[in-house]
């Protein structure tokens, strides 16, 4: 008996050594932030003036009557809802196109899924360049007879602006997730509905569509929650601006943080960023459960 | 539960997305007819010639759609290429030029004379090379005793550890700043290589191997125990080796996130030689703040063709290992 324990108690120390690097990681670099983000809200602090007051609840009340706030979580919801809408509807027409055997389906794919491995700065760079006024995309437009508007220099066009080079840059995941969906969908269902008479667009609707909404809910709470944490396209693209159109929850704390060095209020941010990443998390995973459901 | 659930899910959509083109296993009954028959490719006898070429021609739209929305993709990534070669006169030019008219490396000269570009180069790499295997080692060893040992409170440690898939990096930023100025590191590249090894960014690695490892037989490790191998035997010798696929894919998405990232380097770093690529690009300005379009584009060339090769080489295990990230998001 005594041996086989101290066996047992050889084998604990094994898995004990083996998780030690991550769990003690998580400890210094997750909960412990996490903790100290917390209690920093709670204070008044200035960096540059070297203070830090216990202040209570007052960072939380700033921020209900914040304008700055107000703007920033617009433009969150915006760009978010913006960003999901046009990337599935994207992601979900070219799945579609790549499932219909096609000649050059493989290059097309190589080719949707390439902005995905180049670097966010400098795909942001050069769509900044290809952006501006006298840039690539209004020249072609002008080729076409169109006066482009001047895209970063406009509230309504930037945000679009930074809605579509993220949208480019991220669609071939989304598209590819979609891509495997459908491709678990069962012929012989369609086949059905063709011989009940069932045309292209009635079966994409009636069979396809409900089959794969799992996913569709899956990868737009997905691409949501990617959306909030959005940082070096809005720096590199629009700083922000113009205005503060395009200053995003996540630009605002950074904004908060390390320009104004307000590090009290800038946690307090982070507090709220992290109960909407929390909450929206969970829908995630209340959702993935209804789609295994939903393939078994 | 729920974690198994998602990874159940997870392995799912790649074993489908993993079969690279849509080919479908030539036995399926049914397949060409239902799907070539939505488009009229192939379609059944009783339809007369005229529903045919139809359906030939509504085939050969579709290509051209997909050719059409090709662009934006391509295009940029094409247009940064060339303009890297092209002088700033041409590159203002109002409509762009498909391939430079008088190419020449001058911009190129400029990135290595403007900023210490290769030393940027050499940090960005390094640094992801020493995340990817950290992570690599980390991940391995801790997916490996979550799956495999039970130990007391292997549960609690890894829902702990799970914590780190629901912070985003800008939420912690600002504490980690702290902790890392108070170390004395600020400007240095430590808190870019140890924290995203043993800190939140590590999390997802962890658990996609801790999901390989459970669904991987464990007949092979039995025998090697048998054969006298100890637990770290079995682990090195037997385990590691067959997760090869898995840490392919967390090599990847590792490899990238390390090489893309740009608000901990801007928070973290502050001198010109200590930068690396993604921050290093935004600096090539003018006298007058201006950016210098050639330059710019040459350095973001260097940046991403490297990366772009290997994609192309390694296609099928690139969209495997970012669909896995992808799906956490």
């Amino acid at each position: 008996m005594a041996t086989a324990s101290a066996a047992v108690r050889r084998d604990w120390l094994v898995g004990y050594t083996m998780v030690a690097p991550v769990v003690l990681g998580s400890l210094a670099f997750v909960v412990l932030p996490l903790g100290m983000v917390v209690w920093y809200s709670l204070h008044e602090w200035n960096v540059l003036a070297n203070t830090f007051t216990f202040v209570g609840a007052e960072n939380y009340q700033r921020m209900a009557s914040d304008p700055g706030l107000a703007d920033a979580l617009a433009a969150t919801v915006w760009f978010s809802i913006g960003l999901v809408v046009v990337n599935i509807a994207l992601a979900l027409l070219l799945a579609v196109l790549l499932n219909q055997k096609l000649p050059g389906t493989t290059t097309f794919r190589t080719f949707f899924f390439s902005p995905v491995v180049v670097s966010l700065v400098a795909w942001t760079i050069v769509w900044s360049f290809l952006l501006q006024a006298d840039g690539g995309i209004n020249g072609f437009l002008e080729q076409a007879g169109v006066q482009g508007p001047n895209w970063l220099r406009h509230p309504t066009t930037a945000m679009i602006a930074v809605i579509i080079v993220q949208v480019f840059k991220n669609v071939g995941l989304n598209m590819i997730l979609f891509l495997a969906a459908l491709q678990g969908v069962p012929e012989e269902l369609q086949e059905a509905a063709r011989l009940d008479g069932a045309g292209a667009w009635r079966r994409f609707r009636s069979i396809t569509l409900p089959l794969i909404s799992p996913t569709i809910l899956l990868v737009s709470i997905i691409t949501i929650v990617g959306s909030l944490e959005v940082f070096a396209q809005i720096d590199v693209l629009t700083g922000g601006g113009p205005g503060n159109s395009t200053t995003v929850l996540v630009y605002y704390l950074y904004q908060q943080a390390f320009r104004f060095n307000e590090f009290g209020y800038a946690s307090a941010l982070a507090v709220l960023l992290f109960v909407i990443v929390l909450v929206l998390t969970l829908l995630q995973w209340q959702s993935r459960k209804r789609w295994v459901f939903h393939e078994v | 539960m729920k974690s198994d659930v998602k990874a159940d899910t997870t392995s799912d959509v790649l074993s489908v997305a993993g079969r690279g083109a849509p080919a479908e296993p030539p036995g399926a009954p049914g397949d060409g007819v239902t799907r070539d028959g939505e488009t009229g490719g192939a379609a059944p006898r009783r339809r007369g010639l005229g529903a045919r070429a139809r359906g030939r021609l509504t085939r050969w739209l579709l290509v051209l759609v997909l050719a059409v929305l090709s662009v934006p993709f391509v295009f940029p990534t094409w247009w940064m290429a060339t303009s890297s070669l092209k002088p700033m006169s041409e590159i203002l030019r109002r409509v762009p030029t498909i391939w430079p008219q008088d190419p020449s490396l001058e911009a190129y000269g400029r990135v290595f004379t403007l900023q210490p570009f290769a030393q940027q180069y050499w940090n960005s790499l390094y640094i992801a090379v020493l995340v990817t295997i950290g992570t690599m080692l980390v991940a391995a060893m801790a997916g490996y005793a979550f799956a495999r040992i039970r130990f007391p409170g292997a549960n609690a440690l890894f829902v702990l550890v799970l914590v780190g898939l629901l912070v985003p990096s800008e939420v912690t930023i600002v504490p980690l700043f702290r902790i890392v100025n108070s170390l004395g590191l600020i400007n240095t590249h430590w808190p870019l290589i140890v924290i995203p090894v043993l800190g939140a960014p590590a999390v997802l690695a962890v658990f996609i191997m801790r999901q390989f490892f459970l669904g991987l037989p464990t007949e092979l490790e039995e025998a090697g125990r048998i054969d006298g191998l100890g637990r770290w035997g079995v682990f090195w010798r037997i385990a590691v080796p067959l997760s090869r696929s898995a840490l392919g894919a967390v090599a990847i998405f590792t490899f990238l996130k390390s090489w893309n990232l740009y608000l901990e380097p801007v928070v973290y770093l502050s001198s010109k030689e200590n930068f690396t690529l993604p921050q290093a690009l935004t600096q090539y300005v003018d006298a007058y703040g201006g950016p210098m379009w050639n330059v710019q584009l040459a350095a973001t060339t260097l940046t991403v063709l490297p990366v772009l090769a290997v994609f192309l080489v390694a296609q099928k295990q690139f969209v495997q290992g970012l669909a896995h990230s992808g799906l956490k998001g």
